[in-house]
């Protein structure tokens, strides 16, 4: 069992949900992301997705498009993330004696385009994200169809391959997907690009249903997700929620509010940990 | 022949090359696209105003020209233009848009998207969409569009939306990006996408409406020479323009495929968008970028980098898929000329053919001089002249006024 299925099967024991937040690492620098990993964590989160910045995200919408390029110029790569992660990883029960990726803090999803992997190559990836803790990896631009040899390179490494499905996916192409898929279940919220929306698809539920035919993992739901209503809306009929761009903004705000200066860590610690803890519906 | 050309294969990979690498958002659609094309490939009406439309309104076949004085000057092979600047706007680009185009149409689709960079495929959608009856919105660069005002005017006036671009570098990368984001927002809409790159299936379908350029060569040198070319020679930004000149001929083992690729002013990365060259100072290899595995200009990070070239045509850090499978096979050779080469080769042709060539097709052009001297008089090369330099008139008297 992985990191990640552990925590949703305690979650399922309590009958709880995940709050999933994520931002971009090196958003604006990688110290500051070790700050933030520390404070969503301590705000409550289940699971935490770290994005992998890079240069042309065509997934993404405004914020997140702004928070690779600050990433990216603040000099982020994927292997100084590895590092990064492994040292969050290092700082949960330090004495324990625990391989990294068994440790008690919030699994870490990495949020990436396929290049950058690729260009480190694949097994070097998969062996060093082991190393440092991470317990799922998830490929925007990454279909099952082109997906064999990764998957068996982190089915060997024991790194939970998360997939996307969208409302447009077919039945076919949702049966497909979850006969690979391991971790849970990435299901975006509706068609488009990262980012806030004001409401909600009204078929989430029936997109859910869809999906759960087809596969006993847990459901997380992303895309548009941004404050508590939409949050507890999520969570009436899936596992997880995903909040990203929310919080990149938030975090985009903090810079903004320094006038272009970089906030101190401890500054935006605190913004974003408030922000993450505001997002939380109350839990039954 | 038993050992027949078959490429791509069902899911778009060009050997190692090609494939599909989009959001899952993007399945659908794409999937839909592949089965409308494989319809219409097979269905008899289709084609047929297809091919009415190319000879009616784009003006096809485009004439092949025995380029004299060029010819006189090289004191070597026979060389041929293909002229594709004698296309409806300027450009092979129309050729692909048609193809698109009727296909949209077929599909059922109303509004049609697409990207440009100097703005020749922009214009050649907008038009196509004018002739068509399809709503039209063209992502551009904001860099591209103040260097290619004209092109931007142009498109307005053929009744398309133009929305400039402002990430990244401003140019067709990000342009791409943006209408990719347009698509995966409104997949109802159909993506006009300009070249041989991309998911599956555009560059097999980019590749196939632009063959018609191969097709024609093959009778017209025939009808000329007896017999078929020796060296076939274009310039590469994406590559469309180059398969639709090669595919023909693939087959053909005995005669060469020269694609010539924008050296820009300088070997380090960023100068130039020579994807191929190893001997530049590097940066393209095998990566993935926008739906397709190729050769792709980038960081040791796997950071797409910038790139630059005289034309816009060839600013581009990826190549068509297709084109990185031939360039490892060896059948395809790839080379490539300076900014200030085919500046010179723009100035030249103009003068000893009365042709204004596209700054793209000038590297081609330029080519010549490396290229002819060691052929034979007995040889023959085509070359594909892809458009017209109408539209590089001013960025060129600009150039060339800062040196002098």
């Amino acid at each position: 069992m992985s990191q990640i299925d552990a925590v949703f099967a305690t979650l399922r024991n309590s009958e709880r949900k995940a709050l999933i937040p994520y931002f971009t690492a090196g958003d604006p620098s990688l110290n500051h992301t070790y700050a933030i990993l520390e404070a969503i964590t301590a705000a409550g989160a289940d699971l935490i997705e770290v994005g992998v910045p890079f240069s042309d995200p065509l997934a993404d919408g405004p914020v997140i498009q702004r928070a690779s390029q600050r990433a990216l110029a603040s000099g982020t790569s994927l292997s100084k993330i590895l590092a990064l992660v492994g040292k969050y990883r290092r700082s949960s029960e330090p004495s324990s004696g625990q391989a990294l990726h068994q440790r008690n803090s919030p699994p870490i999803v990495l949020f990436s385009y396929l290049n950058p992997i690729w260009q480190l190559g694949i097994e070097k990836f998969a062996d060093q994200a082991r190393e440092s803790g991470v317990s799922g990896v998830l490929v925007t631009d990454l279909i099952p169809e082109e997906a064999e040899q990764i998957k068996k390179t982190f089915d060997r490494c024991d790194l939970d391959l998360i997939f996307l499905i969208a409302p447009t996916s077919t039945d076919e192409r949702i049966r497909k997907i979850c006969s690979l898929a391991r971790g849970f279940i990435y299901a975006v919220s509706r068609t488009g690009t990262t980012g806030t929306r004001d409401s909600l698809s009204g078929d989430l539920k029936n997109f859910i249903a869809r999906i759960r035919k087809h596969t006993p993992l847990p459901i997380a739901v992303g895309f548009g997700i941004s404050n508590r209503e939409q949050v507890a809306t999520v969570w009436e009929c899936a596992d997880g929620a995903v909040v990203g761009s929310a919080i990149v903004r938030e975090i985009e705000r903090s810079v903004e509010a320094h006038s272009g200066k970089i906030p101190t860590e401890v500054d935006l610690a605190k913004r974003i940990k408030g922000f993450v803890e505001s997002l939380i519906p109350p839990r039954l | 022949m038993n050992q027949r050309y078959n490429f791509p294969d069902s899911s778009g990979h060009f050997g190692k090359y090609g494939g599909s690498f989009v959001p899952e958002t993007l399945m659908a659609p794409l999937e839909a696209l592949q089965k409308a094309y494989a319809e219409a490939c097979s269905d008899a009406s289709f084609q047929g105003e297809l091919a009415r439309l190319l000879k009616t309104y784009v003006g096809r076949p485009t004439p092949l020209f025995f380029a004299e004085q060029v010819t006189h000057h090289f004191k070597g092979p026979r060389i041929y233009l293909k002229r594709e600047d004698l296309a409806h706007t300027g450009s092979h680009k129309i050729n692909n848009c048609l193809g698109q185009g009727l296909l949209a149409k077929r599909m059922g689709k109303t509004r049609v998207i697409a990207e440009t960079g100097a703005g020749q495929h922009g214009v050649a959608a907008a038009t196509v969409c004018a002739l068509l009856g399809l709503e039209c919105e063209i992502y551009m660069g904001t860099e591209d569009m103040r260097r290619q005002e004209l092109n931007v005017y142009r498109m307005q006036l053929l009744g398309a939306k133009v929305t400039g671009v402002d990430s990244g570098s401003r140019t067709l990368k990000d342009a791409i990006n943006e209408a990719l984001r347009d698509w995966v927002t409104n997949v109802d809409t159909y993506y006009l996408l300009g070249s041989v790159l991309g998911p599956h299936p555009y560059p097999v379908m980019v590749r196939d409406f632009q063959s018609v350029i191969g097709r024609e060569v093959r009778d017209q040198i025939l009808a000329a020479e007896h017999r078929l070319p020796d060296v076939l020679l274009a310039c590469i930004g994406g590559g469309s323009n180059s398969m639709g000149l090669f595919y023909e001929f693939i087959d053909e083992n005995k005669i060469r495929m020269v694609g010539v690729e924008a050296g820009g002013r300088g070997e380090k990365l960023g100068e130039h968008a020579v994807r191929f060259m190893d001997r530049v100072g590097g940066g393209g290899r095998p990566g993935i970028l926008q739906g397709t595995y190729s050769y792709v200009l980038q960081d040791d990070d796997g950071q797409v980098a910038l790139t630059h070239s005289v034309s816009a045509g060839l600013d581009y850090a990826a190549i068509g898929p297709e084109h990185a499978m031939l360039h490892d096979t060896g059948r395809a050779e790839y080379t490539a000329v300076s900014d200030q080469e085919a500046l010179e080769a723009f100035q030249w042709l103009s003068r000893s053919e009365g042709i204004i060539p596209a700054l793209e097709s000038a590297h081609a052009i330029a080519y010549l001089k490396y290229l002819a001297p060691k052929m034979g008089k007995d040889q023959i090369v085509v070359v594909n002249l892809s458009g017209r330099g109408d539209k590089d008139v001013a960025e060129a008297i600009r150039l060339t006024e800062k040196k002098e």
